[in-house]
């Protein structure tokens, strides 16, 4: 599974990819601190909901297309626990190190510190159900040639609510109301998707084997 | 669940529902033509003056909007148990259907939100959560027609529709929680006026019909369309 993440290790492109598209909403919209610190945590949860999907068409992809996909599928391990794996090593190759470099970018939006601490945990949350959401809609799309199109369509509408409970956080902690209700939400949502979306996840995959 | 299997053939459902569509399709012209007369005479809201009669449309294509999504889940599992193929076309006939009603219901929305918000468009949790809506139908029908071959699509729309219908009320939980404006739910809580609930339950069952008039004919279409594909492939080997 370490060479699951090595071969999808994109966790570079990801980063940089996270961080251009923070650093061209300030272009667009002007350098008014202000506003700025107001939509830091929306547009860096959306940047880091587009970052992670930058690499989630290749979750299965490349196993399926050497046919090593199939061997896994016969192997004795269960398909759902390779589906786990498989979240696992995406969120430790996107979601993890997109974590991490949030409180620099947030600094550059000017997010006071505390809010920066809870966009932090936010994205520590919610990028596993970011992950394990977007490993449902990779193993959907696995036998198609052009699966990295609809693959966003598929899983940006099932993922609003862990953008919606992420960034409400953080924008609560603005308004000085306490971020706990979000965050167990946030939590809530993203327990529930990584333990659901294995098994949703290795059924799709069977299926796309199956032939 | 026998009976449900023996109108799951698909030429009992041919037989049947050739028999029924035409009594529907006249069931839901009258209740077009009764629900759109008493909303049109309806006597103004004291609040929203004659803009209310925009109800009469909007909100039951809201009500079929989500139903029609039901109706997809429901043959989703069919399919997805019994591996019926009969569900698979109900459920893929029904997509579409519940893309344009959605769409239906954000338009009349915005139309109607002009003169009561000052504004076509206001992100409130509802309006946002059927643009959301209609964003899962929009998937669901690229699934189905990015895969080739039918039976795969059929299993991989039916997962799809499945995780849907759980993510669903998550999605309208976390967008109302998200931002509130649009006015509560009035029909059951028996706030709304006789007068306007007549025309407003007579226009929900037609637009009720009006879906499953569009549905079976769909369905129709393409249980031809799919005998007519073997036929050909018969008469090309």
């Amino acid at each position: 599974m370490k060479l699951a993440a090595r071969s999808g290790g994109s966790a570079a492109l990801a980063l940089s990819f996270f961080a251009l598209v923070a650093t061209l909403v300030p272009l667009g919209v002007g350098a008014d601190l202000q506003l700025l610190a107001r939509m830091a945590s929306g547009v860096l949860w959306v940047a880091a909901v587009l970052a992670a999907l930058l690499s989630l068409d290749r979750l299965f992809q490349g196993d399926f297309e050497d046919g090593s996909l199939d061997m896994i599928a016969l192997a004795p391990l269960p398909l759902e626990l390779t589906a786990l794996a498989k979240i696992a090593a995406h969120w430790l190759s996107t979601g993890l190190p997109l974590t991490l470099l949030s409180p620099l970018l947030a600094l550059l939006f000017n997010l006071p510190g505390a809010a920066s601490a809870i966009l932090l945990v936010s994205l520590l949350i919610g990028t596993p159900a970011v992950s394990a959401i977007g490993a449902i809609g990779a193993s959907l799309t696995l036998s198609l040639k052009r699966g990295g199109l609809i693959l966003p369509l598929i899983i940006l509408p099932l993922l609003s609510p862990a953008v919606i409970f992420g960034a409400g956080a953080v924008s609560g902690v603005l308004d000085g109301t306490p971020a706990n209700g979000a965050l167990g939400l946030l939590a809530a949502f993203a327990v529930a998707a990584v333990l659901l979306s294995p098994f949703a996840a290795a059924a799709s995959v069977r299926l796309n084997l199956s032939s | 669940m026998n009976v449900l299997f023996r109108y799951a053939n698909p030429h009992e459902f041919m037989r049947l529902s050739g028999a029924v569509l035409p009594f529907i399709a006249i069931s839901t012209a009258l209740c077009f033509a009764i629900g759109l007369y008493l909303g049109f005479s309806v006597p103004p809201d004291y609040q929203q003056g004659t803009t209310v009669t925009l109800m009469f449309i909007h909100v039951p294509a809201d009500v079929v909007a989500e139903l029609a999504y039901g109706a997809i889940a429901v043959c989703s599992l069919l399919s997805l148990v019994w591996r019926h193929p009969l569900a698979d076309i109900a459920a893929r006939a029904a997509a579409p259907l519940g893309a344009l009603f959605t769409a239906l219901a954000i338009i009349t929305g915005a139309l109607w939100g002009k003169p009561m918000w000052g504004t076509y468009w206001v992100w409130d949790a509802r309006l946002t959560s059927f643009l959301l809506l209609l964003f899962l139908y929009l998937g669901y029908m690229a699934l189905w027609n990015a895969m080739e071959d039918e039976t795969r699509a059929a299993r991989a729309c039916s997962i799809l529709a499945l995780i849907g219908l759980a993510d669903i009320p998550i999605i309208k939980f976390s967008v109302d929680w998200w931002n509130t404006l649009h006015q509560g739910e009035s029909i059951m809580s028996g706030k709304i006026a006789t007068v306007y609930l007549a025309p407003l339950l007579i226009m929900m069952l037609g637009y009720a019909l009006l879906f499953l008039t569009l549905w079976m004919v769909r369905i129709r279409t393409a249980v031809l369309e799919r005998r007519a594909r073997t036929l050909m492939r018969e008469a090309a080997s």
